[in-house]
């Protein structure tokens, strides 16, 4: 743990967070309208605009900070303890929506089912607690389910090796091997990135066309789709992040003692493939 | 030393006109800021319950319709909550906990900014539902299912509203934690920090773990609503009893973010004023974390009538009553450090026994609750309603208030009128146990809450609790004039540095007001500004 050396580095005034909140503002009222049934496109895609725009120049504003050497030791440590907690926050993010699939599994269906209550009845006598179900409604239709040992298990292999082909990257920028290697490692990650949400959105088309499991497929469905779809949504997001420390290597950024941004964002990638884990078990196979 | 003691660094300070508070990076200025937002939204959030307690005044119904009525009990709980109390404690940490630690700033400048300007648009989205189709949201701030899913236009702009407030609390909580872990001055271990930056450093560990666990749980109400979920519908296979279960999970820890805060303030104040330091630092401490870790097991005696099995029951009933250990400890601590002591009465030091005197109240009816088959009698009555106030106004809003009375001279560099805030305590301290008190009679005689009408027997005890109400808004204009008069327009006495005679610590050693910067350099930290002393003989500093 380090403490105040002095010369802690403070950014000078900006009103890059005020911009970007205008644009989340904008973009979450348009989607609210949108919602309401009230169309507000217009709203929804300057309000992206904007966000995004502001994302970028603000990111870009600590990339020239931190290659400009204006970061000390000290501010590397906030980076790692931020990015820590931030990862934290997260893992409790998913911890909601993996609580929900136990809790259903554990208690709301075998109580519709009949053990140890009487309610059910009154409501679904004929209900019996399975798992997969859409519940003693039938929410929106028999479905079939993706067999775990096809193209999840494919995606598992997928996620793991990107482990260690970013490990293999990060090893070669620490022992100052050619740049080259490690760039071409970076590379590897990346297209392992991508082929898995290229499989992952292959294995919704067959979901949605063939299976019938819908986002409306009940209980199931909505687990389903809510996890592995917020779990997409973040590889997604640390597909975009190892690009752009791809990038960066390119052009020459970090050094062999002094690279957390590539080092922040494995830690993410591997959040993202430990959350993978727990969905390929919890959601796949069990 | 003067005003100016710094100006050689042109190169970051304030800019000039509105631009200055848009832009700004400093931890002072944001805290200003979160100060100024979180005193319009209690004056909004206070409107509110004063519709709700001129309905109150007599039985039947006479000045708004039953739907406005509930959408007030849902926006004066969201609003006090996260609009007023959570952003008065953040700013309160902006300011104080670089100057406590001996920190530049906070340690992300930038996303401190974007935490607090985030708000604003917030509850923007939140109060623009007032004119909506179909209301504002009038299903309590819990947002229980299927109930809050028959909420018309309003709907997603209170869910967004709320992911924003979460972004906020999650940004605010990271910078306050990572300042306390890493921008501390040499020597400012963190046994020997001040108890407040242990409650902050506490209470960002339950921001950062709850929080998401809400945005997920309004993310599920956001989805059964508009995309064809089945997360809280039993004919899907859902159950809306698991919203609760998962609501409460976050809801109970906002309970202590809503608490722990005011308990490192009271641990300041009295000692000050007690001149004598803090009794059991070591306990505090370990008082604190006990009940953050409790916090996390106890949520379902919010639901003890719901229909949970027995063992749940048992199991939430033993864990709650657990806390009263912890809370015992700090309760008792802040007396023994009062126990001989030097004690004068400023108005810090009011607010704050007030505080130790009234919070203890909340938490014995919190135990009566606590226990699950008399829970059965209190639930969704009046009793729980005077319950939580008496927790969070002279709780939480008390040490919020002891807090501004207590460093706002440092702040600003001019003292409050001694006169009026004594005269505001005695209005605020009596007015706010006539608003209460009676609650509990009319909850236990069986008045529910959340009703805009009520049998007549019920009617003294409401016209009590309805002029208590007005009372107090009246009294909060004092401290407004007070310290908008004296402090921010300058009028005031001039402040020593000190401030205080009995005050130790680092804020205490910097010019009064604050220079922009402060501690650039880590200061050296002299033996008698360390507020913590240990309870080891060996480790105790001699200090009259």
């Amino acid at each position: 743990m380090s403490s105040n050396t002095g010369g802690y580095f403070v950014p000078a005034p900006t009103a890059w967070p005020f911009y970007l909140t205008i644009g989340l503002f904008l973009m979450l009222g348009g989607v609210s309208n949108y919602l309401n049934g009230h169309g507000a496109s217009m709203l929804i895609w300057t309000g992206l605009a904007i966000s995004l725009a502001f994302i970028w120049i603000w990111f870009r504003g600590i990339i020239n900070e931190s290659e400009s050497g204006k970061y000390g030791q000290q501010v590397d440590m906030t980076y790692r303890w931020g990015m820590g907690w931030f990862i934290f926050s997260e893992v409790m993010f998913f911890g909601a929506f993996f609580g929900a699939l136990f809790y259903a599994r554990q208690l709301s269906l075998p109580w519709l089912g009949g053990s140890d209550v009487m309610t059910n009845a009154v409501l679904w006598p004929q209900f019996e607690n399975a798992w997969p179900t859409n519940g003693p409604g039938g929410v929106g239709g028999d479905f079939g389910i993706i067999p775990p040992w096809g193209v999840p298990f494919l995606n598992t292999m997928l996620l793991l090796t990107s482990g260690v082909t970013l490990t293999f990257a990060h090893h070669g920028l620490r022992e100052n091997k050619p740049r080259r290697n490690v760039i071409l490692w970076m590379w590897a990650t990346v297209a392992l990135g991508c082929i898995f949400l290229f499989f992952q959105a292959e294995e919704y088309i067959v979901a949605y066309q063939h299976l019938n499991l819908t986002l409306e497929s009940g209980i199931y469905g909505s687990t389903f789709f809510m996890l592995t779809g917020f779990h997409g949504m973040h590889v997604t997001l640390g597909t975009l992040m190892l690009l752009v420390i791809t990038l960066r290597l390119m052009k020459g950024h970090f050094k062999s003692d002094s690279h957390f941004g590539f080092e922040g964002v494995a830690w993410y990638w591997h959040f993202v493939d430990v959350v993978w884990l727990g969905l390929f078990v919890f959601v796949y196979i069990l | 030393m003067s005003e100016h003691h710094d100006s050689h660094h042109d190169d970051h300070g304030p800019e000039k006109g509105i631009m200055r508070w848009i832009k700004t990076t400093n931890h002072k200025d944001l805290g200003t800021l979160y100060l100024w937002f979180a005193f319009i939204m209690f004056f909004i959030g206070g409107v509110m319950s004063l519709i709700i307690r001129l309905e109150l005044f007599s039985p039947g119904l006479q000045w708004v319709n039953p739907e406005f009525f509930n959408s007030m009990t849902t926006m004066h709980a969201l609003i006090m909550i996260f609009g007023g109390v959570m952003p008065a404690f953040t700013g309160l940490a902006n300011w104080m906990v670089p100057m406590m630690v001996g920190a530049s700033d906070l340690a992300l400048p930038r996303v401190n900014n974007w935490g607090f300007w985030i708000l604003p648009f917030a509850f923007t989205l939140l109060l623009s539902t007032l004119f909506m189709g179909g209301g504002a949201p009038a299903s309590g701030w819990t947002m229980y299912p299927p109930l809050v899913l028959q909420t018309g236009d309003a709907f997603p702009f209170m869910i967004f509203a709320i992911h924003l407030m979460g972004i906020s609390s999650i940004t605010g909580a990271i910078n306050v934690i990572v300042t306390i872990l890493n921008m501390r001055a040499p020597g400012m271990t963190l046994l020997k920090m001040p108890l407040f930056v242990w409650s902050w450093l506490i209470t960002a560990y339950l921001l950062i773990a709850t929080m998401p666990v809400l945005a997920g749980a309004v993310t599920m109400l956001l989805t059964d609503k508009y995309f064809g979920t089945s997360f809280f519908t039993a004919a899907g296979g859902g159950d809306p009893v698991m919203y609760q279960h998962i609501f409460w999970f976050f809801g109970h820890p906002e309970v202590y973010i809503l608490i722990l805060p005011a308990f490192g303030i009271v641990s300041t104040i009295i000692p000050t004023f007690a001149r004598k330091t803090l009794f059991g630092y070591d306990s505090m401490v370990y008082a604190m974390a006990s009940i953050a870790f409790l916090s996390f097991i106890v949520w379902a005696h919010h639901m003890f009538t719901v229909g949970m099995p027995l063992a749940g029951e048992l199991f939430f009933m033993f864990a709650t009553m657990l806390i009263a250990v912890p809370t015992g400890v700090k309760v008792f601590n802040w007396v023994a450090t009062m126990w001989r002591g030097s004690m004068t009465f400023e108005t810090p030091m009011l607010f704050a026994l007030g505080f130790v005197f009234l919070f203890t109240i909340g938490g014995f009816s919190g135990l009566m609750l606590a226990i699950a088959p008399a829970d059965f009698q209190y639930h969704d009555s009046y009793f729980v309603v005077a319950h939580f106030h008496y927790v969070l106004v002279p709780g939480a809003v008390f040490s919020i208030i002891a807090g501004m009375y207590y460093w706002m001279p440092k702040w600003t560099g001019h003292m409050y009128h001694e006169g009026l805030g004594k005269l505001h305590f005695w209005l605020s301290a009596i007015a706010i146990n006539l608003t209460f008190f009676p609650q509990h009679f009319a909850g236990l005689a069986g008045m529910p809450r959340r009703i805009p009408d009520y049998a007549v027997q019920f009617t003294d005890w409401n016209v009590i609790s309805s002029i208590g109400a007005f009372f107090f808004f009246i009294a909060q204009f004092i401290m407004a004039y007070n310290w908008i008069v004296n402090c921010v327009m300058r009028k005031g006495a001039p402040a020593t540095a000190r401030v205080w005679e009995g005050a130790h610590g680092l804020e205490w050693t910097v010019p009064s007001p604050a220079p922009y910067h402060t501690f650039e350099t880590p200061p050296v930290i002299s033996e008698s500004e360390i507020t913590a002393v240990h309870d080891e003989p060996a480790a105790a500093p001699s200090r009259a």
